[in-house]
C-alpha cells in the first residue's frame, strides 16, 4: 500500500493542530491578561485603542497567561545568552534534572531486568511478588518524594541521591512488566527447539529469551525513562528550590514569575522529547544490528 | 541430593535456629525488659522443620510450615515490647529462620494446583498477602530490634496506631483530596478525553493532527502546569481538579482512538451489509470492541489522577488535603504521620483500582483475557 505524500498526509495535519493551539494561545493570553491591564491603564488613566490594548496585555512581566513569544524569548535568553553555569540558565537547571534522572533511569532498569528474571525462574516469586509489583504502582508513589528527600538529608544523604531514588521507584515498574512479558515471549516450540539441543537453561536464557525480550525492553525502558524524569522533577520540589527544572517550577510559583514557569515547562518538555527519542533510536540500532527486520 | 536441593530453606532454618539456640537469650543482657521462652521457640522452628520433612505432599508441609513460621515470628515480636534496640543476635537470627520457613511455606503452595476456582481464587489471595504480612514483619523488627531512628522509618505498628489516632484528620484529608479533587477531575478529563477521540475519529484530518501531539504529550511530565493551575484556580480543590484533568485526558484519547481501530475488519463489513450507518456502527460495533482499552486508560486515570492532585497540593492549599498534610508534616519531623498518610493514600489507590478493574471484568466478559482467566 502507498502511503499518501507525507506532507499532505502526516505534517499538515499536525501542523495545523499546533498552529490551532497557538492561535487558541495566544486569544486565550489576551483574555486573560485583559482583566489586569484594565485595571493597570485606569490606575494610570491611559486609554488606548484596541491594537494597543492587546499588544499591551503581550507583554506584561507577570502575566496571568504569557504570549507564546513571551515564553520563547525567555527560553532563548536563558538557554543560549547565558553562561551555562549561571544560575538562571536553563541549560544547568535542566542538567541537574538530567544527572538524577539518567542515574535513577539506569537503577531502575537494572532493577526491573533483575526482577523479571527472578519472576520468569523461581515460580514462589511469580506467585508472592508479581502482585506486590501490580498494587506498588496502583499507589501514588510520588506522594512518598518529599519524604524520601527530606528523610535521607536527615541522615546527610542529599544531592543527587534523593531524587535518583524516586526515579528509580518510577522506572523500575514498567521495566520489569515488559521485560516479565518478554522473557515469557518465546514460544512453546521454540523452547522445544532449545530442549531438543539439550540446552541448559542457562543458554535457553541467553541464545532464546533475551533476543526475544529485546523490543520490549526498548518500549518499556520509552516509558521508563519519561516516568524517571517526572521522579526527578518532583523529587527537586522539597528541597527548597536549589536547583533543577522542579525547583524552577517551585521558584516561580512563589514569586508569580509565570514566564519562567512556563519557560521551565518547556524546557522540562524538550527534555523528554530528546530522552524519550534518545531510547527509541537506540532500540531500532539494537533491534537492527541484531537482525530484527524493521516491522 | 534432589531432596536436599528441594528442601534447603527449612534445612538451612532448621542450622539457623540451631545457633541461635545456642546465643540464647534474645535479648541483650543490658535490655530493660529480659524476655525468657527463646528456648521454646527454638523448639517450635525446630519441630516444624522435623514434621514438615517426614510428610509427604505440598499441602500437609504447607500447612505444617504456616504454622511453624507465624506463631514464632509473633512470639518474637510480641517479645520486643520494651526492649527496643536491645535484641541481641539470636532474635535476628530466629527472624532470619521463620522467614525461611515462610517462604518455603510459599514454595510449597505455588506447587499445589487446586482444582477448584474458589481454592485457586484463595491461593491467588493468600500468597500475596504471606508476602506482604512478612515484609511487615520484617520491618518491624528490623526498626524495632535494631533500633532504628524512629525519623528515618517508623515501624508499621506505631504508623497504624497513628492511623488510629488519626482518623478525623485523615477523613478530612481524604474528602478534600479524593472526593472533591480527584473524582471530580477524574470523571471530568476522562469524560473530555472520550468525547475529543470520537470526533478524532469522526473527522480523520483532526485524528492525524491529534494523535502525534497526544503521544507526544504524553510522554511529557504534565506534572509541570500544577504551579499554574494553582495560579489561575486558586488555592482550593479547582486547580488540584484542573490538573488532574489535563493528566487524565491525553491517556484517554490515545487509548480511545487506538481501541476504536480495534474491531476487525471482517465485522465492520457485516456491519456494512446490514447497512448500519456510523453511529450504529460505533454504539455496536466499535465501541464495544473498544472496552479493553478504554478500561486500560481508566486504570493508567486512575492512578495518574492521585498523584496529580496529592503533587499539586504541594504548590499551596487550604490546611486540609493529603498532599498539604504530607509536605508540612514531613517538615514538623512527624514521620508517622506522613506514612500513615500514604497508607492511606495506598489503600485508596488500590480500592480505587479495583474497582476499574471490577467494572472492566463485568463489561468486558467477552475478551479473551478474561474469559480465560
Amino acid at each position: 500500500m502507498k502511503h499518501p505524500s507525507s506532507y499532505r498526509g502526516r505534517l499538515l495535519p499536525v501542523l495545523t493542530i499546533l498552529v490551532a493551539i497557538v492561535s487558541i494561545w495566544y486569544v486565550a493570553a489576551v483574555f486573560m491578561n485583559a482583566p489586569f491591564q484594565r485595571d493597570l491603564d485606569r490606575r494610570g488613566n491611559v486609554t488606548r485603542t484596541t491594537a494597543e490594548f492587546v499588544s499591551a496585555t503581550f507583554s506584561q512581566p507577570k502575566p496571568v497567561l504569557p504570549a507564546p513569544h513571551q515564553v520563547a524569548q525567555n527560553v532563548y535568553e536563558n538557554t543560549f545568552l547565558r553562561r551555562v553555569t549561571s544560575n538562571r540558565s536553563l541549560v544547568y537547571h535542566s542538567w541537574v534534572t538530567l544527572s538524577s534522572t539518567i542515574v535513577g533511569f539506569t537503577l531502575g532498569t537494572l532493577l526491573g531486568i533483575l526482577i523479571a528474571v527472578g519472576i520468569v525462574h523461581v515460580k514462589a516469586l511469580d506467585r508472592s511478588l508479581m502482585p506486590w509489583i501490580i498494587a506498588s504502582q496502583t499507589v501514588p508513589i510520588l506522594a512518598i518524594a518529599p519524604m524520601v528527600v527530606v528523610v535521607l538529608a536527615a541522615i546527610n544523604v542529599t544531592g543527587l541521591l534523593p531524587k535518583a531514588l524516586i526515579s528509580t521507584y518510577l522506572s523500575f515498574f514498567p521495566v520489569a512488566v515488559g521485560m516479565v512479558k518478554g522473557l515469557r515471549s518465546p514460544e512453546p516450540i521454540q523452547l522445544d527447539l532449545m530442549r531438543t539441543y539439550n540446552a541448559s537453561r542457562a543458554q535457553t536464557f541467553w541464545k532464546l529469551r533475551v533476543p526475544a525480550s529485546i523490543p520490549f525492553l526498548f518500549t518499556s525502558m520509552k516509558v521508563a525513562i519519561a516516568a524517571s524524569l517526572v521522579g526527578a522533577i518532583v523529587g527537586e520540589l522539597p528541597t527548597g528550590a536549589v536547583a533543577g527544572i522542579g525547583s524552577k517550577l517551585l521558584a516561580g510559583s512563589y514569586y508569580s514569575q509565570t514566564i519562567d514557569i512556563w519557560a521551565a515547562l518547556i524546557a522540562g518538555s524538550v527534555l523528554a522529547a530528546i530522552l524519550v527519542t534518545i531510547v527509541g533510536v537506540a532500540g531500532r540500532i539494537v533491534e537492527r544490528s541484531m537482525g530484527g527486520r524493521p516491522a | 541430593m534432589k531432596r536436599l536441593q528441594h528442601n534447603w530453606q527449612p534445612l538451612l532454618a532448621g542450622v539457623i535456629t540451631a545457633i541461635a539456640a545456642a546465643r540464647l537469650p534474645l535479648t541483650l543482657p543490658e535490655a530493660a525488659n529480659p524476655v525468657q521462652g527463646g528456648m521454646m521457640i527454638a523448639l517450635v522452628l525446630l519441630a516444624a522443620v522435623t514434621l514438615m520433612l517426614t510428610l509427604e505432599g505440598p499441602i500437609p508441609r504447607a500447612a505444617v510450615l504456616f504454622v511453624g513460621a507465624h506463631l514464632p515470628a509473633g512470639l518474637l515480636l510480641a517479645g520486643l515490647s520494651g526492649n527496643e534496640g536491645q535484641m541481641s543476635t539470636a532474635f535476628f537470627l530466629m527472624i532470619a529462620a521463620s522467614w525461611l520457613l515462610a517462604w518455603a511455606c510459599v514454595s510449597e503452595l505455588s506447587q499445589i494446583e487446586p482444582r477448584s476456582t474458589a481454592a485457586s481464587w484463595f491461593l491467588r489471595l493468600l500468597i500475596p498477602a504471606i508476602f506482604g504480612a512478612w515484609i511487615l514483619v520484617i520491618w518491624e523488627a528490623a526498626t524495632r530490634g535494631a533500633g532504628i531512628p524512629f525519623i528515618l522509618l517508623p515501624p508499621p505498628s506505631a504508623i497504624a496506631a497513628r492511623i488510629a489516632g488519626s482518623l478525623p484528620i485523615l477523613w478530612a484529608d481524604v474528602r478534600q483530596t479524593i472526593f472533591k479533587a480527584v473524582l471530580i477531575g477524574y470523571v471530568i478529563g476522562c469524560a473530555a478525553g472520550f468525547v475529543v477521540a470520537i470526533l478524532a475519529d469522526r473527522f480523520a484530518f483532526l485524528r492525524r493532527g491529534l494523535i502525534p501531539v497526544g503521544n507526544m504529550v504524553s510522554a511529557l511530565p504534565i506534572i509541570g502546569v500544577a504551579p499554574i493551575m494553582v495560579m489561575w484556580f486558586g488555592f482550593d480543590w479547582q486547580s488540584k481538579a484542573a490538573v488532574v484533568i489535563i493528566m487524565t485526558f491525553f491517556p484517554m484519547l490515545v487509548n480511545t482512538v487506538a481501541g476504536l481501530s480495534a474491531a476487525g475488519s471482517m465485522e465492520r463489513d457485516l456491519m456494512r451489509s446490514y447497512a448500519s450507518d456510523y453511529w450504529q456502527t460505533l454504539v455496536k460495533l466499535r465501541l464495544p470492541a473498544a472496552m479493553p482499552f478504554i478500561f486500560n486508560a481508566l486504570k493508567i486515570n486512575s492512578t495518574l489522577a492521585l498523584i496529580g492532585a496529592i503533587v499539586a497540593e504541594f504548590f499551596g492549599t487550604p490546611i486540609v488535603g493529603m498532599g498539604f498534610r504530607i509536605s508540612t508534616e514531613i517538615g514538623r519531623m512527624n514521620v508517622d504521620m506522613v506514612w500513615a498518610e500514604i497508607a492511606v493514600a495506598a489503600l485508596i489507590g488500590s480500592v480505587f483500582y479495583g474497582v476499574v478493574a471490577l467494572a472492566e471484568r463485568a463489561t468486558t466478559f467477552w475478551h479473551p483475557s478474561i474469559r480465560g482467566g
